[in-house]
């Protein structure tokens, strides 16, 4: 049987892929950030998943307004980047896993989370910018990976108990699945920034301190707050961490914390890392 | 008919986007949407008002665009991630779009950033459990 054997949370904010793009990990702006994803790299390394299901928001790649899924599976064998109005070079191709993914489709349905299934799905930097942090950039990405979009850009977004209930919803799907893959949960986004208006730039370091030990230990705790309540205390763009209680739902209540890493700032962004693990 | 107001109109210096702005703005979120193909930023670049019109974006949005007035698209409903579409590539970075919704050099906004890191380590060693180098 398909085994969930933990979760880690990311930052996914383009700066990222632009300081791994130019080689800028190690200077005195990027390092302490960078470095901090170390030991998440060799969680990786030692444990290997055969695939990483990434949750994340599309910021304007595959969907565009006119049709916004609340939650969106990616149920492809491929997945493609592409310019995002940048005119950067796309990243190599993702392979999927299409007959995992009808199956968690299938089983998220059966658990009355009507997911939005796809096809073909352009894969955005809330997608690679994680995949990159933690694995490198690579030709042949050396892991596979299915995307699970979480609309966190047009208001209604889901709330973080709705989100909860979706990670464990999904460790029932993975759990159910009949091959004996090994999976990792990734969750992406957050931690507070706000991109827009005069409040633009704001970080709240006391409230992403607490969501990062919360959401490790007490995640039931983020669900007390309404949507508006989490965009005054974490700005609008902060919404995002709502995705990391997907992660935190997939897991066992007792996950272990492997791993527990903040930055401040990147770019507009306070940035966290967790690596939880479940027993074997 | 009329707009439900929301808790989070009243979280000062913030503009949520949700069916109100996505609703009076899509003209001008479809154009900036565009410009994920280079093709339709070139023919832009040709001629931004004939391209403006064959979106139906008009009036104050159609001037905000021809204008690269980013402030003001963002106040009347462009989504920020659309409009980075095209701002960043024209040298507007949501740093320096910050800094102008505040009024004040993008040198400023970002020192108000980098003054955030003041103190964090002590700060987390103190809260225990962190990596720290």
């Amino acid at each position: 049987m398909a085994r969930i054997l933990g979760g880690v949370t990311s930052s996914h904010i383009p700066a990222v892929g632009n300081a791994i793009a130019n080689n800028l990990t190690q200077e005195h702006y990027w390092k302490r950030f960078f470095d901090g994803y170390g030991p998440a790299q060799e969680w990786l390394q030692k444990v290997k998943p055969d695939i990483v299901i990434v949750v994340y928001n599309d910021h304007g790649l595959n969907f565009f307004l006119d049709k916004v899924p609340t939650f969106a599976l990616g149920c492809a064998d491929m997945y493609h980047n592409a310019d995002e109005g940048w005119g950067l070079k796309p990243v190599a191709p993702f392979q999927g896993d299409a007959e995992f993914s009808w199956h968690l489709a299938e089983s998220l349905v059966e658990q009355e989370f009507d997911i939005c299934t796809c096809q073909e799905m352009l894969v955005d930097h809330g997608f690679v910018n994680p995949i990159r942090a933690l694995y490198g950039t690579h030709e042949k990405w050396p892991v596979k990976a299915i995307p699970l979009a979480v609309n966190t850009v047009q208001h209604p977004v889901p709330t973080a108990a709705r989100c909860l209930k979706l990670g464990r919803a999904l460790r029932k799907a993975i759990e159910s699945y009949p091959e004996d893959l090994k999976v990792v949960i990734f969750g992406t986004g957050g931690l507070s920034h706000q991109l827009q208006g005069e409040r633009a730039g704001l970080i709240n370091i006391e409230f992403d301190l607490e969501c990062v030990e919360k959401i490790a230990h007490e995640p039931e705790w983020m669900t007390k707050f309404t949507n508006a309540e989490i965009m005054e205390l974490a700005g609008t763009e902060g919404i995002e961490t709502i995705m990391w209680l997907v992660m935190r739902g997939a897991l066992q209540d007792d996950a272990k914390l492997i791993h527990k890493h903040y930055h401040a700032p990147i770019s507009n962004t306070g940035a966290g890392v967790l690596v939880m693990e479940n027993a074997a | 008919m009329v707009w439900k107001k929301h808790s989070y109109e009243d979280i000062p210096g913030t503009y949520v986007f949700d069916g109100k702005h996505a609703h009076g703005a899509y003209p001008i979120n479809k154009l900036l949407f565009s410009f994920n193909t280079e093709e339709c930023r070139d023919e832009f670049d040709r001629d931004p008002a004939a391209y403006c019109d064959k979106f139906g974006v008009t009036g104050k949005y159609k001037e905000a665009i021809i204008k690269k007035d980013f402030l003001g698209m963002l106040r009347m409903g462009a989504n920020i991630y659309y409009m980075a579409k095209m701002a960043i590539p024209r040298g507007t970075s949501v740093q320096d779009a910050g800094a102008a919704f505040q009024g004040i050099t993008t040198e400023e906004f970002q020192a108000k950033l980098l003054a955030k890191r003041d103190g964090l380590e002590e700060r987390l060693a103190k809260e225990g459990g962190y990596w720290n180098g």
